[in-house]
């Protein structure tokens, strides 16, 4: 299975991962500081900023954006529940 | 402090008026002294207060939080005995709990000209609360730290403080006259008709009760809006419950901060990572076994600490598995389950952020063995890492067996003194 690495700036610490793997999974997995609430994209707590690799995460649905939006979110924020990794990234709480 | 109301605050209290805390600045809130168990967590002894506050400027009137719908009579009568609805300019939402919104729909209504103001992360909070139709959308501002709203010659200006205890929390400041409207934060559930800190009763554990159901689990939110906070010229905190803070208002601050610093490692000035190792045993087995465990954590590095759990009361255990970096937990298999004392602690850990400490498990067996892996389970849901995987021995362990507890004993510590920073680690080996 295609693997990919994504690194949680916070806590500098880059785990390896089945492409597809939503970044919450690994994040609460390893303590990384993003935080949850909902888990299902709706309430906008899981907001986190990608440094890098922004084309690497599944894209955002329309009900993302709508999301993203309503939490006045900057440039190349995702919500963590919803983003699958597809390929390298490096990310951080928002 | 200065400016006592003139007439005695409890008859004002008890004859439905606003109470005077600064001059154009009025309590406006609802007392409710027969309630005992509030959000269901929370037990109140003599009940509790929603306080809502009104500031008068040369452009208008604000009002900063509302009162719990059963309340609403009271809270608009106060209001009524201050202000007119088309004065008020400003609606400030501190955060959006129904103890706290209950009366925004009839607010809103009764005053349609004023704005909302609420926190960068509250509209779909809102939302979700007041269920707007399509025709009809809501209207408001959000505010982040350092937004100001003027009222004319007095200012209001926000301070984003996000989980103080909802993710939508803000504190509003009074620039001009030093007040504080910090919602929930520096609350208590107290109710005293006298109103304000210097005439109460004693109300300190209540104070500390409030911080450790309501705060606690935010801690290090606590500390960097503590960070916001302690630079202001502060006369007084107003909360959202309890009394309000005008006599040395600064004494809450510091209690906050006590309250929500020292790792066990800050508190013994050294860096050494900390394991904490909770067992029971019937026989003697598991005992055995914890103990090897400590002895192989010490030889690679850790500050252990071991406790019977049979010996000691829940609290000041969950107060250890705070501060500690990793947990380690030994329960024989009894009835094919581990025993209560372990399930009552594991149950007790709602209040202590848990995400990313370490966690292991261990346990002597007769012919089954499902303690260990039910208590992985358990600090897996908890959000706790399960870096060593758990230890079973059958019956009594022998010179071999123990050297396995000692060895499992020294990879859960290296585990934390390493650390994984830096280093790339599988997928599959979170757990
Ligand atoms: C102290 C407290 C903590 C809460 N924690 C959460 C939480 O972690 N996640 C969540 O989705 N809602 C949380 N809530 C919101 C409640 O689930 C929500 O208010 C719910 O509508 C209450 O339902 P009830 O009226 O049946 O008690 C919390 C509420 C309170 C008062
Ligand atoms: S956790 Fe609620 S949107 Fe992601
Ligand atoms: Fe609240
Ligand atoms: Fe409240």
């Amino acid at each position: 299975m295609a693997k990919a690495k994504i690194t949680f700036t916070d806590i500098d610490q880059t785990v390896n991962v089945p492409a597809g793997t939503r970044v919450i999974e690994v994040s609460e997995k390893i303590g990384a500081g993003i935080i949850y609430g909902c888990r299902e994209g709706d309430c906008g707590t899981c907001m986190m900023h990608v440094e890098e690799g922004w084309n690497n995460l599944t894209e955002p649905s329309v009900l993302e954006e709508k999301v993203l939006r309503e939490n006045m979110a900057s440039r190349h924020d995702r919500l963590a529940c919803q983003a699958q990794i597809l390929g390298d990234c490096r990310v951080k709480p928002a | 402090m200065s400016n006592p109301p003139s007439a005695s605050p409890t008859d004002i209290a008890r004859r439905g008026e606003a109470i005077e805390i600064l001059p154009g600045v009025h309590w406006i809130g609802a007392l409710d002294p027969a309630l005992r168990a509030f959000d269901i967590i929370l037990r109140t002894a003599n009940g509790t207060t929603y306080n809502a506050y009104l500031v008068r400027g040369s452009h208008g009137v604000a009002v900063i939080d509302t009162v719990k719908a059963e309340f609403a009579d009271e809270f608009f009568a106060r209001l009524e005995s201050v202000a007119d609805y088309d004065e008020i300019e400003v609606i400030v939402l501190n955060h959006l709990e129904p103890d706290h919104t209950g009366a925004l729909p009839e607010l809103m209504r009764r005053a349609p000209q004023a704005r909302l103001h609420i926190s960068s992360r509250a509209p779909a909070m809102l939302k979700a609360l007041l269920k707007p139709r399509e025709e009809d959308p809501l209207e408001y501002r959000t505010a982040d730290t350092g937004d100001e709203v003027s009222l004319g010659e007095r200012t209001l200006r926000f301070l984003h403080t996000p989980f103080l205890h909802w993710p939508d929390t803000q504190c509003t400041y009074l620039v001009e006259d030093g007040v504080l409207f910090s919602g929930d934060v520096f609350g208590c559930h107290h109710c005293d008709s006298r109103m304000f800190n210097d005439r109460c009763a004693d109300f300190r554990f209540a104070f500390d009760y409030y911080y450790a159901h309501i705060m606690r689990p935010f801690k290090t939110h606590v500390m960097d809006a503590l960070k916001l906070i302690e630079p202001l010229a502060l006369k007084i905190i107003a909360p959202t419950h309890g009394p309000i803070l005008r006599d040395r208002p600064r004494r809450y601050l510091t209690r906050y901060r006590e309250l929500s610093s020292a790792s066990f490692a800050e508190r013994i000035g050294n860096e050494d990572p900390t394991l904490v190792v909770f067992y029971m045993s019937s026989y003697g087995n598991t005992a055995r076994m914890a103990e090897a465990v400590c002895a192989g954590a010490e030889e690679a590095g850790a500050r252990v600490s071991l406790y019977d759990l049979e010996g000691g009361e829940i609290q000041p255990f969950v107060d250890l598995i705070e501060t500690a970096d990793a947990l380690a937990f030994g329960s024989p298999t009894i009835n094919g389950d581990a025993v209560k004392p372990i399930w009552d602690l594991l149950s007790s850990l709602a209040v202590v952020d848990l995400k990313g400490k370490l966690g292991a498990a261990f346990g002597s067996y007769g012919w089954t063995g499902e303690a260990v892996r039910m208590i992985e389970d358990r600090m897996r849901g908890l959000k706790m890492r399960v870096p060593v995987a758990g230890l079973r021995i059958k019956l009594i362990p022998t010179d071999e067996e123990l050297e396995e507890c000692r060895e499992f004993g020294r990879a859960l510590a290296s585990a934390i003194v390493s650390g994984e920073k830096g280093r790339v680690i599988d997928f599959a080996d979170l757990g």
